[in-house]
Protein backbone atom coordinates (compact mmCIF):
# COMPACT_ATOMS: atom_id res chain seq x y z
CA UNK A 1 0.00 0.00 0.00
CA UNK A 2 1.49 3.42 -0.84
CA UNK A 3 1.52 5.65 1.48
CA UNK A 4 1.30 9.11 -0.06
CA UNK A 5 -1.45 9.70 -2.74
CA UNK A 6 -0.98 8.68 -6.08
CA UNK A 7 -1.26 11.94 -7.74
CA UNK A 8 0.13 14.61 -5.20
CA UNK A 9 -0.71 17.64 -7.16
CA UNK A 10 -4.24 17.02 -9.52
CA UNK A 11 -4.90 19.71 -11.81
CA UNK A 12 -8.21 21.04 -11.11
CA UNK A 13 -9.88 22.47 -13.98
CA UNK A 14 -12.37 25.71 -14.14
CA UNK A 15 -15.90 24.99 -13.23
CA UNK A 16 -17.96 24.88 -16.37
CA UNK A 17 -21.40 26.54 -16.17
CA UNK A 18 -23.99 23.29 -16.00
CA UNK A 19 -26.13 23.55 -19.33
CA UNK A 20 -29.40 24.46 -19.03
CA UNK A 21 -31.62 22.23 -20.98
CA UNK A 22 -33.38 23.25 -23.89
CA UNK A 23 -37.47 23.54 -24.08
CA UNK A 24 -38.01 20.18 -25.05
CA UNK A 25 -40.50 20.19 -28.02
CA UNK A 26 -41.96 16.68 -26.81
CA UNK A 27 -44.74 17.81 -25.40
CA UNK A 28 -46.43 14.82 -24.51
CA UNK A 29 -46.29 13.72 -20.31
CA UNK A 30 -46.67 10.30 -21.21
CA UNK A 31 -43.99 9.60 -23.51
CA UNK A 32 -40.71 8.88 -21.63
CA UNK A 33 -37.95 11.28 -23.00
CA UNK A 34 -34.39 8.94 -24.35
CA UNK A 35 -31.87 8.81 -22.35
CA UNK A 36 -29.18 11.42 -23.84
CA UNK A 37 -25.34 12.11 -23.06
CA UNK A 38 -25.78 14.88 -20.91
CA UNK A 39 -28.10 13.23 -18.44
CA UNK A 40 -26.21 10.26 -18.25
CA UNK A 41 -22.76 12.64 -17.61
CA UNK A 42 -25.13 14.09 -15.11
CA UNK A 43 -24.70 10.88 -13.13
CA UNK A 44 -21.51 10.81 -13.00
CA UNK A 45 -19.84 14.05 -12.73
CA UNK A 46 -20.13 14.85 -9.05
CA UNK A 47 -18.25 11.25 -8.28
CA UNK A 48 -15.70 12.62 -6.04
CA UNK A 49 -12.09 11.43 -6.83
CA UNK A 50 -11.07 8.79 -4.23
CA UNK A 51 -7.84 10.52 -3.52
CA UNK A 52 -9.18 14.54 -3.47
CA UNK A 53 -11.77 16.27 -2.73
CA UNK A 54 -12.34 17.22 -6.35
CA UNK A 55 -14.92 15.62 -8.35
CA UNK A 56 -14.24 13.80 -11.72
CA UNK A 57 -15.62 16.39 -13.91
CA UNK A 58 -13.16 18.99 -11.43
CA UNK A 59 -10.26 16.44 -12.54
CA UNK A 60 -11.22 15.92 -16.27
CA UNK A 61 -11.39 11.99 -15.35
CA UNK A 62 -14.85 12.50 -17.18
CA UNK A 63 -16.35 14.50 -19.55
CA UNK A 64 -19.70 15.02 -21.39
CA UNK A 65 -18.56 13.57 -24.77
CA UNK A 66 -16.99 10.44 -22.51
CA UNK A 67 -20.34 9.39 -22.83
CA UNK A 68 -21.49 7.44 -25.64
CA UNK A 69 -25.06 6.30 -25.55
CA UNK A 70 -27.73 4.73 -27.62
CA UNK A 71 -30.91 4.72 -25.70
CA UNK A 72 -33.19 2.82 -28.49
CA UNK A 73 -30.35 -0.48 -27.84
CA UNK A 74 -29.95 0.12 -24.15
CA UNK A 75 -26.22 0.80 -24.51
CA UNK A 76 -23.65 3.41 -22.76
CA UNK A 77 -19.91 3.38 -23.08
CA UNK A 78 -17.96 6.01 -20.77
CA UNK A 79 -14.50 6.10 -21.27
CA UNK A 80 -12.46 8.17 -18.72
CA UNK A 81 -9.13 9.58 -18.15
CA UNK A 82 -6.98 8.52 -14.63
CA UNK A 83 -5.23 12.02 -13.85
CA UNK A 84 -1.48 9.78 -14.14
CA UNK A 85 -0.80 6.77 -15.89
CA UNK A 86 0.15 4.59 -13.13
CA UNK A 87 -3.01 5.45 -11.59
CA UNK A 88 -3.54 2.73 -8.88
CA UNK A 89 -7.03 3.76 -8.39
CA UNK A 90 -8.18 3.44 -11.67
CA UNK A 91 -10.29 0.76 -10.83
CA UNK A 92 -12.26 1.63 -7.73
CA UNK A 93 -12.81 5.23 -10.47
CA UNK A 94 -14.33 2.70 -12.56
CA UNK A 95 -15.99 1.11 -10.35
CA UNK A 96 -17.46 3.64 -9.14
CA UNK A 97 -18.62 4.97 -12.01
CA UNK A 98 -20.44 1.95 -12.86
CA UNK A 99 -22.02 1.55 -9.77
CA UNK A 100 -24.01 4.90 -10.07
CA UNK A 101 -24.85 4.26 -13.24
CA UNK A 102 -26.31 0.61 -12.34
CA UNK A 103 -28.17 2.63 -9.10
CA UNK A 104 -29.19 5.32 -11.55
CA UNK A 105 -29.83 4.20 -15.39
CA UNK A 106 -32.83 1.93 -15.77
CA UNK A 107 -32.37 -2.27 -15.61
CA UNK A 108 -31.98 -2.79 -19.59
CA UNK A 109 -29.08 -0.71 -19.52
CA UNK A 110 -25.88 -2.53 -20.78
CA UNK A 111 -22.90 -0.54 -19.77
CA UNK A 112 -19.43 -0.48 -20.87
CA UNK A 113 -16.49 1.36 -18.70
CA UNK A 114 -12.87 1.51 -20.18
CA UNK A 115 -9.86 3.50 -19.90
CA UNK A 116 -9.36 6.44 -22.72
CA UNK A 117 -6.80 4.03 -24.68
CA UNK A 118 -3.46 5.25 -24.15
CA UNK A 119 -4.02 6.83 -20.75
CA UNK A 120 -3.12 3.89 -18.33
CA UNK A 121 0.42 1.93 -18.01
CA UNK A 122 -2.32 -1.32 -17.54
CA UNK A 123 -4.98 -0.04 -19.71
CA UNK A 124 -6.08 -3.87 -20.96
CA UNK A 125 -6.15 -5.24 -17.36
CA UNK A 126 -7.62 -2.64 -16.14
CA UNK A 127 -10.91 -2.47 -18.69
CA UNK A 128 -11.13 -6.20 -18.24
CA UNK A 129 -11.15 -6.30 -14.37
CA UNK A 130 -14.05 -3.26 -14.94
CA UNK A 131 -16.36 -5.21 -17.39
CA UNK A 132 -16.32 -8.77 -15.92
CA UNK A 133 -19.81 -8.85 -13.71
CA UNK A 134 -18.96 -11.51 -11.44
CA UNK A 135 -15.48 -9.83 -10.33
CA UNK A 136 -17.44 -6.94 -10.17
CA UNK A 137 -20.19 -8.48 -8.13
CA UNK A 138 -17.61 -10.24 -5.74
CA UNK A 139 -15.71 -6.97 -5.31
CA UNK A 140 -19.25 -4.93 -4.16
CA UNK A 141 -19.68 -7.71 -1.67
CA UNK A 142 -16.18 -6.63 0.29
CA UNK A 143 -17.63 -3.80 2.74
CA UNK A 144 -14.68 -2.09 2.94
CA UNK A 145 -14.72 -1.41 -1.06
CA UNK A 146 -18.43 -0.21 -0.91
CA UNK A 147 -17.82 1.61 1.84
CA UNK A 148 -14.70 2.86 -0.75
CA UNK A 149 -17.56 3.41 -3.62
CA UNK A 150 -20.51 5.09 -1.49
CA UNK A 151 -17.95 8.18 -0.04
CA UNK A 152 -17.09 8.72 -3.47
CA UNK A 153 -20.71 8.80 -4.57
CA UNK A 154 -21.94 10.81 -1.66
CA UNK A 155 -23.22 14.19 -2.93
CA UNK A 156 -21.07 16.87 -1.48
CA UNK A 157 -22.64 19.84 0.01
CA UNK A 158 -22.84 22.68 -2.22
CA UNK B 1 -34.66 -35.81 -38.11
CA UNK B 2 -33.21 -32.45 -39.84
CA UNK B 3 -34.33 -29.86 -37.08
CA UNK B 4 -33.13 -26.79 -39.71
CA UNK B 5 -36.24 -27.89 -42.04
CA UNK B 6 -38.91 -28.20 -38.82
CA UNK B 7 -40.44 -24.57 -37.87
CA UNK B 8 -39.47 -24.60 -34.21
CA UNK B 9 -39.69 -22.06 -31.69
CA UNK B 10 -38.98 -22.00 -27.60
CA UNK B 11 -41.71 -21.90 -25.94
CA UNK B 12 -41.72 -20.34 -22.30
CA UNK B 13 -43.33 -22.86 -20.01
CA UNK B 14 -43.01 -20.93 -16.35
CA UNK B 15 -41.60 -18.54 -14.75
CA UNK B 16 -40.05 -19.42 -11.71
CA UNK B 17 -39.90 -16.44 -8.97
CA UNK B 18 -38.60 -15.92 -5.82
CA UNK B 19 -34.83 -15.43 -5.66
CA UNK B 20 -34.28 -11.49 -4.56
CA UNK B 21 -31.11 -11.18 -6.22
CA UNK B 22 -29.90 -12.30 -9.58
CA UNK B 23 -29.18 -16.04 -10.54
CA UNK B 24 -26.05 -17.36 -11.69
CA UNK B 25 -26.74 -21.30 -12.28
CA UNK B 26 -29.21 -23.95 -12.52
CA UNK B 27 -28.41 -27.58 -12.38
CA UNK B 28 -31.45 -30.64 -12.87
CA UNK B 29 -31.30 -33.59 -10.92
CA UNK B 30 -29.97 -36.01 -12.72
CA UNK B 31 -32.29 -39.00 -11.62
CA UNK B 32 -35.51 -37.18 -11.60
CA UNK B 33 -37.10 -37.43 -14.97
CA UNK B 34 -40.63 -37.46 -16.39
CA UNK B 35 -40.15 -40.56 -18.58
CA UNK B 36 -39.27 -42.62 -15.06
CA UNK B 37 -42.66 -41.08 -13.30
CA UNK B 38 -40.49 -39.12 -11.05
CA UNK B 39 -40.79 -35.01 -10.53
CA UNK B 40 -38.05 -33.38 -12.43
CA UNK B 41 -36.46 -31.14 -9.95
CA UNK B 42 -34.36 -28.17 -10.34
CA UNK B 43 -31.84 -26.45 -8.24
CA UNK B 44 -31.16 -22.73 -8.49
CA UNK B 45 -28.68 -20.35 -6.79
CA UNK B 46 -28.16 -17.03 -6.34
CA UNK B 47 -26.78 -13.62 -5.19
CA UNK B 48 -29.05 -13.43 -2.71
CA UNK B 49 -27.05 -15.87 -0.77
CA UNK B 50 -29.51 -19.15 -1.05
CA UNK B 51 -30.42 -21.94 -3.09
CA UNK B 52 -33.71 -23.14 -4.38
CA UNK B 53 -34.83 -26.47 -5.00
CA UNK B 54 -38.25 -26.42 -7.73
CA UNK B 55 -40.73 -29.32 -8.37
CA UNK B 56 -42.69 -29.83 -11.39
CA UNK B 57 -45.76 -31.40 -10.28
CA UNK B 58 -46.94 -34.49 -11.86
CA UNK B 59 -50.49 -33.51 -11.41
CA UNK B 60 -50.61 -29.77 -12.79
CA UNK B 61 -47.83 -29.42 -14.49
CA UNK B 62 -46.55 -26.53 -12.99
CA UNK B 63 -43.60 -25.70 -11.23
CA UNK B 64 -43.05 -24.68 -7.26
CA UNK B 65 -40.00 -23.98 -5.04
CA UNK B 66 -39.96 -27.23 -2.73
CA UNK B 67 -37.66 -25.78 -0.26
CA UNK B 68 -34.85 -22.64 -0.16
CA UNK B 69 -31.02 -23.79 1.33
CA UNK B 70 -30.12 -20.76 3.42
CA UNK B 71 -28.47 -19.67 6.21
CA UNK B 72 -25.24 -21.70 5.65
CA UNK B 73 -23.69 -19.44 2.53
CA UNK B 74 -22.71 -15.73 3.78
CA UNK B 75 -22.05 -14.99 0.25
CA UNK B 76 -23.13 -15.30 -3.34
CA UNK B 77 -23.85 -19.16 -4.21
CA UNK B 78 -22.38 -19.03 -7.64
CA UNK B 79 -23.10 -22.50 -8.93
CA UNK B 80 -24.38 -25.59 -8.10
CA UNK B 81 -23.75 -29.50 -9.07
CA UNK B 82 -26.15 -32.95 -8.66
CA UNK B 83 -24.00 -35.87 -7.67
CA UNK B 84 -24.51 -38.19 -10.39
CA UNK B 85 -26.89 -40.23 -7.85
CA UNK B 86 -28.97 -37.33 -7.52
CA UNK B 87 -28.82 -37.58 -3.44
CA UNK B 88 -26.36 -34.64 -3.26
CA UNK B 89 -26.06 -31.41 -4.22
CA UNK B 90 -22.53 -29.24 -3.99
CA UNK B 91 -22.76 -25.64 -3.89
CA UNK B 92 -19.71 -23.23 -4.95
CA UNK B 93 -20.28 -19.80 -3.29
CA UNK B 94 -18.19 -16.18 -3.35
CA UNK B 95 -18.12 -17.17 0.59
CA UNK B 96 -14.80 -19.09 -0.04
CA UNK B 97 -16.59 -22.44 0.52
CA UNK B 98 -18.24 -25.31 -1.17
CA UNK B 99 -21.53 -26.89 0.53
CA UNK B 100 -22.49 -30.85 0.43
CA UNK B 101 -26.20 -31.28 0.75
CA UNK B 102 -27.95 -34.33 1.21
CA UNK B 103 -30.99 -34.66 0.02
CA UNK B 104 -34.07 -36.04 2.36
CA UNK B 105 -36.80 -35.79 0.49
CA UNK B 106 -38.72 -32.59 1.72
CA UNK B 107 -35.61 -31.44 3.24
CA UNK B 108 -31.94 -30.79 3.15
CA UNK B 109 -28.84 -30.68 5.26
CA UNK B 110 -25.52 -29.04 4.78
CA UNK B 111 -23.62 -32.74 5.79
CA UNK B 112 -20.46 -31.33 4.97
CA UNK B 113 -18.34 -27.84 4.17
CA UNK B 114 -15.34 -27.80 2.03
CA UNK B 115 -12.37 -25.18 2.85
CA UNK B 116 -9.51 -24.33 1.23
CA UNK B 117 -9.58 -21.83 -1.37
CA UNK B 118 -8.52 -18.36 -0.31
CA UNK B 119 -11.47 -16.78 -2.21
CA UNK B 120 -14.45 -16.93 -3.99
CA UNK B 121 -15.39 -20.64 -5.07
CA UNK B 122 -16.56 -20.17 -8.90
CA UNK B 123 -17.15 -23.97 -9.80
CA UNK B 124 -17.85 -27.27 -8.62
CA UNK B 125 -18.51 -30.57 -10.83
CA UNK B 126 -18.78 -34.47 -9.87
CA UNK B 127 -17.13 -36.85 -11.94
CA UNK B 128 -19.45 -39.81 -13.60
CA UNK B 129 -19.18 -42.13 -10.95
CA UNK B 130 -19.54 -39.46 -8.10
CA UNK B 131 -16.19 -40.33 -6.49
CA UNK B 132 -14.34 -36.81 -7.75
CA UNK B 133 -15.33 -33.71 -6.81
CA UNK B 134 -13.76 -30.86 -8.50
CA UNK B 135 -13.88 -27.21 -7.44
CA UNK B 136 -12.09 -23.81 -8.69
CA UNK B 137 -11.87 -20.51 -7.33
CA UNK B 138 -10.35 -16.62 -8.14
CA UNK B 139 -7.73 -18.03 -6.56
CA UNK B 140 -5.94 -19.23 -9.60
CA UNK B 141 -6.44 -23.06 -8.47
CA UNK B 142 -8.07 -26.12 -9.14
CA UNK B 143 -8.88 -28.48 -6.05
CA UNK B 144 -9.60 -32.22 -6.56
CA UNK B 145 -11.47 -33.88 -3.68
CA UNK B 146 -12.14 -37.49 -3.17
CA UNK B 147 -15.48 -38.49 -1.94
CA UNK B 148 -15.11 -40.90 1.31
CA UNK B 149 -17.06 -42.57 3.32
CA UNK B 150 -19.19 -40.80 6.35
CA UNK B 151 -19.67 -37.62 4.36
CA UNK B 152 -15.95 -37.29 4.40
CA UNK B 153 -14.27 -35.37 1.58
CA UNK B 154 -10.44 -35.35 0.86
CA UNK B 155 -8.43 -32.89 -0.72
CA UNK B 156 -6.67 -35.20 -3.18
CA UNK B 157 -5.03 -32.41 -5.59
CA UNK B 158 -4.53 -28.61 -5.94
CA UNK B 159 -3.61 -27.43 -9.17
CA UNK B 160 -2.00 -23.94 -10.01
CA UNK B 161 -1.48 -23.67 -13.36
CA UNK B 162 -3.97 -21.34 -14.51
CA UNK B 163 -2.72 -17.55 -14.63
CA UNK B 164 -6.10 -16.13 -13.48
CA UNK B 165 -9.46 -16.58 -11.96
CA UNK B 166 -10.86 -20.04 -13.28
CA UNK B 167 -14.16 -19.73 -14.06
CA UNK B 168 -15.76 -23.60 -14.38
CA UNK B 169 -14.51 -26.93 -13.80
CA UNK B 170 -15.74 -30.01 -15.28
CA UNK B 171 -15.39 -33.36 -15.54
CA UNK B 172 -15.60 -35.51 -18.45
CA UNK B 173 -19.29 -36.91 -19.03
CA UNK B 174 -17.36 -40.82 -19.18
CA UNK B 175 -13.94 -40.62 -18.42
CA UNK B 176 -11.65 -39.08 -15.17
CA UNK B 177 -10.40 -36.05 -17.07
CA UNK B 178 -10.96 -32.70 -15.64
CA UNK B 179 -11.30 -29.57 -17.45
CA UNK B 180 -11.06 -26.24 -16.47
CA UNK B 181 -11.36 -22.38 -17.94
CA UNK B 182 -10.27 -19.37 -17.19
CA UNK B 183 -10.06 -15.38 -17.20
CA UNK B 184 -6.73 -16.09 -18.69
CA UNK B 185 -8.30 -16.82 -21.82
CA UNK B 186 -7.23 -20.82 -21.86
CA UNK B 187 -9.05 -24.17 -21.29
CA UNK B 188 -6.58 -26.87 -19.57
CA UNK B 189 -6.90 -30.19 -19.46
CA UNK B 190 -5.98 -32.35 -16.16
CA UNK B 191 -5.41 -36.04 -16.73
CA UNK B 192 -3.56 -38.66 -14.24
CA UNK B 193 -1.50 -40.75 -16.06
CA UNK B 194 -1.50 -43.54 -13.64
CA UNK B 195 -4.85 -43.67 -12.32
CA UNK B 196 -2.68 -42.60 -8.62
CA UNK B 197 -4.43 -39.78 -8.43
CA UNK B 198 -1.41 -37.42 -9.59
CA UNK B 199 -3.37 -35.00 -12.04
CA UNK B 200 -1.00 -32.72 -14.24
CA UNK B 201 -1.82 -30.10 -17.10
CA UNK B 202 -1.83 -32.84 -19.87
CA UNK B 203 -3.19 -29.56 -22.20
CA UNK B 204 -3.73 -25.99 -22.36
CA UNK B 205 -5.72 -24.57 -25.22
CA UNK B 206 -4.92 -20.90 -25.76
CA UNK B 207 -5.09 -18.49 -28.79
CA UNK B 208 -2.39 -20.51 -29.81
CA UNK B 209 -4.32 -23.10 -30.65
CA UNK B 210 -6.95 -21.17 -32.09
CA UNK B 211 -8.32 -20.61 -27.95
CA UNK B 212 -10.35 -17.87 -27.46
CA UNK B 213 -8.80 -14.01 -27.25
CA UNK B 214 -11.07 -13.28 -23.98
CA UNK B 215 -12.02 -15.18 -20.69
CA UNK B 216 -13.93 -18.28 -21.16
CA UNK B 217 -16.56 -18.66 -19.13
CA UNK B 218 -17.86 -22.23 -19.80
CA UNK B 219 -17.40 -25.74 -21.20
CA UNK B 220 -19.86 -28.96 -22.26
CA UNK B 221 -19.51 -32.00 -23.38
CA UNK B 222 -22.11 -34.02 -26.41
CA UNK B 223 -23.13 -37.17 -24.75
CA UNK B 224 -20.66 -39.21 -26.62
CA UNK B 225 -17.56 -36.90 -24.75
CA UNK B 226 -15.69 -36.63 -28.24
CA UNK B 227 -16.91 -33.26 -28.45
CA UNK B 228 -16.99 -29.81 -26.35
CA UNK B 229 -17.90 -26.84 -26.59
CA UNK B 230 -16.57 -23.75 -24.92
CA UNK B 231 -17.93 -20.17 -24.68
CA UNK B 232 -16.08 -16.83 -24.40
CA UNK B 233 -16.13 -13.07 -23.33
CA UNK B 234 -14.78 -13.01 -27.10
CA UNK B 235 -18.59 -13.69 -27.79
CA UNK B 236 -17.30 -16.58 -29.90
CA UNK B 237 -18.47 -20.27 -29.19
CA UNK B 238 -15.62 -22.77 -30.04
CA UNK B 239 -15.99 -26.66 -30.59
CA UNK B 240 -13.06 -28.89 -29.80
CA UNK B 241 -12.49 -32.52 -30.87
CA UNK B 242 -10.98 -35.91 -29.74
CA UNK B 243 -9.89 -38.99 -30.71
CA UNK B 244 -12.68 -40.78 -28.34
CA UNK B 245 -11.27 -44.55 -28.99
CA UNK B 246 -7.82 -42.99 -28.15
CA UNK B 247 -8.80 -40.97 -25.04
CA UNK B 248 -10.71 -44.23 -23.86
CA UNK B 249 -8.20 -46.63 -24.09
CA UNK B 250 -6.27 -44.52 -21.01
CA UNK B 251 -2.93 -45.58 -22.49
CA UNK B 252 -1.66 -42.29 -23.23
CA UNK B 253 -3.32 -38.70 -23.46
CA UNK B 254 -5.79 -37.61 -25.92
CA UNK B 255 -5.27 -34.25 -27.02
CA UNK B 256 -8.49 -32.01 -28.11
CA UNK B 257 -7.85 -29.81 -31.32
CA UNK B 258 -10.02 -26.88 -32.53
CA UNK B 259 -12.96 -27.72 -34.96
CA UNK B 260 -15.02 -24.62 -35.69
CA UNK B 261 -15.61 -21.10 -34.16
CA UNK B 262 -19.13 -19.90 -34.31
CA UNK B 263 -18.55 -15.77 -34.59
CA UNK B 264 -21.19 -12.74 -35.68
CA UNK B 265 -23.85 -14.44 -33.68
CA UNK B 266 -23.59 -13.17 -30.37
CA UNK B 267 -23.34 -9.36 -29.28
CA UNK B 268 -22.27 -9.68 -25.60
CA UNK B 269 -20.10 -12.10 -23.50
CA UNK B 270 -21.42 -15.30 -23.79
CA UNK B 271 -21.78 -17.03 -20.03
CA UNK B 272 -23.15 -20.24 -20.63
CA UNK B 273 -23.09 -23.29 -23.40
CA UNK B 274 -24.70 -26.41 -22.96
CA UNK B 275 -24.56 -29.47 -25.51
CA UNK B 276 -27.96 -31.32 -25.19
CA UNK B 277 -28.21 -35.50 -25.91
CA UNK B 278 -29.68 -34.85 -29.22
CA UNK B 279 -26.38 -32.62 -30.38
CA UNK B 280 -28.39 -29.10 -29.93
CA UNK B 281 -25.96 -26.57 -28.92
CA UNK B 282 -27.47 -23.72 -26.78
CA UNK B 283 -26.22 -20.48 -24.86
CA UNK B 284 -27.15 -17.73 -22.59
CA UNK B 285 -25.41 -14.40 -23.14
CA UNK B 286 -25.53 -10.81 -22.01
CA UNK B 287 -27.49 -9.69 -24.31
CA UNK B 288 -30.67 -10.97 -22.85
CA UNK B 289 -30.77 -13.99 -25.93
CA UNK B 290 -30.91 -17.45 -25.92
CA UNK B 291 -29.71 -19.14 -29.18
CA UNK B 292 -29.58 -22.79 -30.74
CA UNK B 293 -27.50 -24.10 -32.62
CA UNK B 294 -27.11 -27.67 -34.78
CA UNK B 295 -24.42 -29.08 -36.73
CA UNK B 296 -24.72 -28.41 -40.95
CA UNK B 297 -25.77 -31.79 -42.79
CA UNK B 298 -23.34 -30.48 -45.37
CA UNK B 299 -20.01 -32.21 -45.21
CA UNK B 300 -17.03 -29.74 -44.86
CA UNK B 301 -13.60 -30.42 -45.64
CA UNK B 302 -12.48 -28.31 -43.23
CA UNK B 303 -14.60 -30.46 -40.39
CA UNK B 304 -18.22 -29.34 -39.04
CA UNK B 305 -19.81 -26.34 -39.34
CA UNK B 306 -22.69 -24.92 -37.41
CA UNK B 307 -26.18 -23.19 -37.94
CA UNK B 308 -27.64 -21.38 -36.04
CA UNK B 309 -31.21 -22.72 -36.05
CA UNK B 310 -33.38 -20.22 -33.82
CA UNK B 311 -32.53 -17.06 -31.20
CA UNK B 312 -34.72 -16.14 -28.70
CA UNK B 313 -34.95 -12.24 -28.09
CA UNK B 314 -35.45 -10.87 -24.35
CA UNK B 315 -35.77 -14.41 -23.12
CA UNK B 316 -35.10 -12.89 -20.01
CA UNK B 317 -35.10 -9.03 -18.69
CA UNK B 318 -31.37 -9.11 -18.32
CA UNK B 319 -28.05 -11.09 -18.63
CA UNK B 320 -28.65 -14.91 -19.27
CA UNK B 321 -26.16 -16.17 -16.99
CA UNK B 322 -26.78 -20.36 -17.33
CA UNK B 323 -28.46 -22.61 -19.47
CA UNK B 324 -29.01 -26.28 -18.68
CA UNK B 325 -30.64 -28.58 -21.26
CA UNK B 326 -32.75 -31.29 -19.11
CA UNK B 327 -31.05 -34.71 -18.70
CA UNK B 328 -33.07 -37.98 -19.24
CA UNK B 329 -35.03 -39.44 -22.24
CA UNK B 330 -38.40 -37.32 -21.22
CA UNK B 331 -39.42 -34.71 -23.52
CA UNK B 332 -37.22 -31.82 -24.25
CA UNK B 333 -36.90 -29.20 -21.48
CA UNK B 334 -34.52 -25.79 -20.90
CA UNK B 335 -34.17 -24.03 -18.04
CA UNK B 336 -32.07 -20.68 -17.37
CA UNK B 337 -31.17 -18.17 -15.12
CA UNK B 338 -30.67 -14.69 -15.50
CA UNK B 339 -29.83 -11.33 -13.59
CA UNK B 340 -33.40 -10.11 -14.13
CA UNK B 341 -33.48 -12.79 -10.43
CA UNK B 342 -35.94 -15.37 -12.28
CA UNK B 343 -35.60 -19.01 -13.78
CA UNK B 344 -37.44 -20.03 -16.66
CA UNK B 345 -38.41 -23.34 -18.11
CA UNK B 346 -38.37 -23.54 -21.65
CA UNK B 347 -40.05 -25.77 -24.33
CA UNK B 348 -38.44 -26.51 -28.11
CA UNK B 349 -41.96 -26.96 -30.23
CA UNK B 350 -43.19 -27.17 -33.53
CA UNK B 351 -44.49 -23.80 -34.26
CA UNK B 352 -48.59 -24.27 -34.80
Amino acid sequence: MVSGLINENPIIYPKKERRLRSDSSNTDEFTPEPIDQLEIFDHIRDIKDPEHPNSLEDLRVVTEDSVEVDDENSYVRVTFTPTVEHCSMATIIGLCVRVKLLRSLPARYKIDIRVAPGSHATEDAVNKQLNDKERVAAALENPNLVEMVDECLLPSDE
Amino acid sequence: MDLMEKNLELVENQKLEGHTDRVWSVAWNPVSSNADGVSPILASCSGDNTVRIWEQSSLSRSWSCKTVLEETHTRTVRSCAWSPSGQLLATASFDGTTGIWKNYGSEFECISTLEGHENEVKSVSWNASGSLLATCSRDRSVWIWEVLEGNEYDCAAVLSEHSQDVKMVQWHPTMDVLFSCSYDNTIKVWWSEDDDGEYQCAQTLGESNNGHSSTVWSISFNAAGDKMVTCSDDRTLKIWGTDITKMQSGEEYAPWTHLCTLSGYHDRTIYSAHWSRDDIIVSGAGDDAIRLFVESKHDSVDGPSYNLLLKKNKAHDNDVNCVQWSPGEGERLLASASDDGMVKIWQLATKQ
